[in-house]
C-alpha cells in the first residue's frame, strides 16, 4: 500500500526532502514505517529512531495501524509562538 | 471596539495560522463583551537577539493543516478555561522582521484572573504542540532551528516523562 510521508524543517533539512511517497506491506504500522525508512541508510538513518509522528494530522504512537493512501508527518520538537 | 455588544459570536473562539501580517486591533476586536471587565492581549514579536548573538529576523514553517486544527482545539480548552467563548489566537508563518508579531492573542472575560490564566494557557499550549517551527538567522548570514519542545501524544506525557514509553 502507498502512503504519504512529509518531513518538516530540521527533519527536511536531515532528508533533503519535502515528502515522499512509500510502499508498505499491507498491516504495517507507523514504527515499521519508521524503521522502513531508516533502514534506506543515509540520510534517512539519520532521523531518530522514535521521532514524533501525525498521522493524518493527530499525534499518534509508534502502534498504529496504516491504510493506503494515509498522510505520515515526521515533527521535529516543536517551537512556535 | 465600538459596539462589540452587537458583534455575532457565531465564530468564537476563533484560530488561524496567516502567512500575512497580523494586525492586534482586529484581533483585539474580536473579543469583549458588555459583560467582561477584563480584556487582554497578547503579542508574541521576533526579537533581536538570541544567546548573546544579533538576529536579524526569523522564519516560521508550520504543517499548517495539522496547525489549524491543533490552534483551534487551544482556543477551545482556553475558552472553556475562561468561561466565555471569547478566544481569538492568529498565528503567522512566513519570513518575519525584528519586531514584527508573530503571534496575537486576545481573550475577554467578566474578571482579569481567568482572563490572565486563559491567555497564559494559550501561549503556553501553542509552545508544547502546535506543529510550528522557527529559523532563526543571525547577523553574519548563518541559522539555525530553534530548539523546541517534543511533541507527545495525547495521554502518553506521564508515561514518557517516567520513561515508560520509547
Amino acid at each position: 500500500m502507498q502512503v504519504r510521508t512529509l518531513f518538516f524543517a530540521a527533519y527536511r533539512d536531515t532528508v533533503g526532502t519535502t515528502a515522499l511517497e512509500l510502499d508498505l506491506p499491507e498491516g504495517a504500522t507507523v514504527g515499521d514505517l519508521v524503521v522502513h525508512l531508516r533502514r534506506r541508510g543515509a540520510p534517512f538513518d539519520r532521523l531518530p529512531e522514535a521521532p514524533a509522528v501525525a498521522l493524518n494530522r493527530t499525534l499518534v504512537r509508534g502502534d498504529a495501524a496504516l491504510a493506503a493512501g494515509d498522510e505520515v508527518a515526521f515533527l521535529p520538537p516543536v517551537a512556535g509562538g | 471596539m465600538s459596539a462589540p455588544a452587537e458583534r455575532s459570536e457565531d465564530a468564537l473562539p476563533r484560530a488561524a495560522i496567516v502567512s500575512s501580517p497580523i494586525d492586534p486591533a482586529a484581533v483585539l476586536a474580536r473579543v469583549g463583551h458588555r459583560s467582561d471587565g477584563a480584556v487582554l492581549l497578547f503579542l508574541g514579536t521576533v526579537r533581536d537577539h538570541a544567546d548573546g548573538r544579533p538576529v536579524s529576523g526569523m522564519a516560521y514553517e508550520a504543517y499548517e493543516t495539522m496547525a489549524a486544527d491543533v490552534l483551534q482545539a487551544i482556543a477551545e480548552d482556553a475558552a472553556a478555561r475562561l468561561g466565555t467563548p471569547r478566544v481569538a489566537v492568529v498565528h503567522r508563518v512566513g519570513e518575519l522582521a525584528i519586531g514584527e508579531v508573530s503571534v496575537a492573542i486576545g481573550v475577554s472575560s467578566p474578571h482579569r484572573d481567568r482572563a490572565y490564566d486563559a491567555s497564559r494557557y494559550v501561549i503556553e499550549e501553542i509552545k508544547r504542540r502546535l506543529p510550528v517551527w522557527k529559523h532563526e538567522h543571525f547577523v553574519g548570514g548563518d541559522a539555525r532551528w530553534v530548539e523546541g519542545e517534543p511533541l507527545v501524544p495525547v495521554g502518553e506525557g506521564a508515561a514518557r516523562r517516567a520513561g515508560g514509553i520509547r
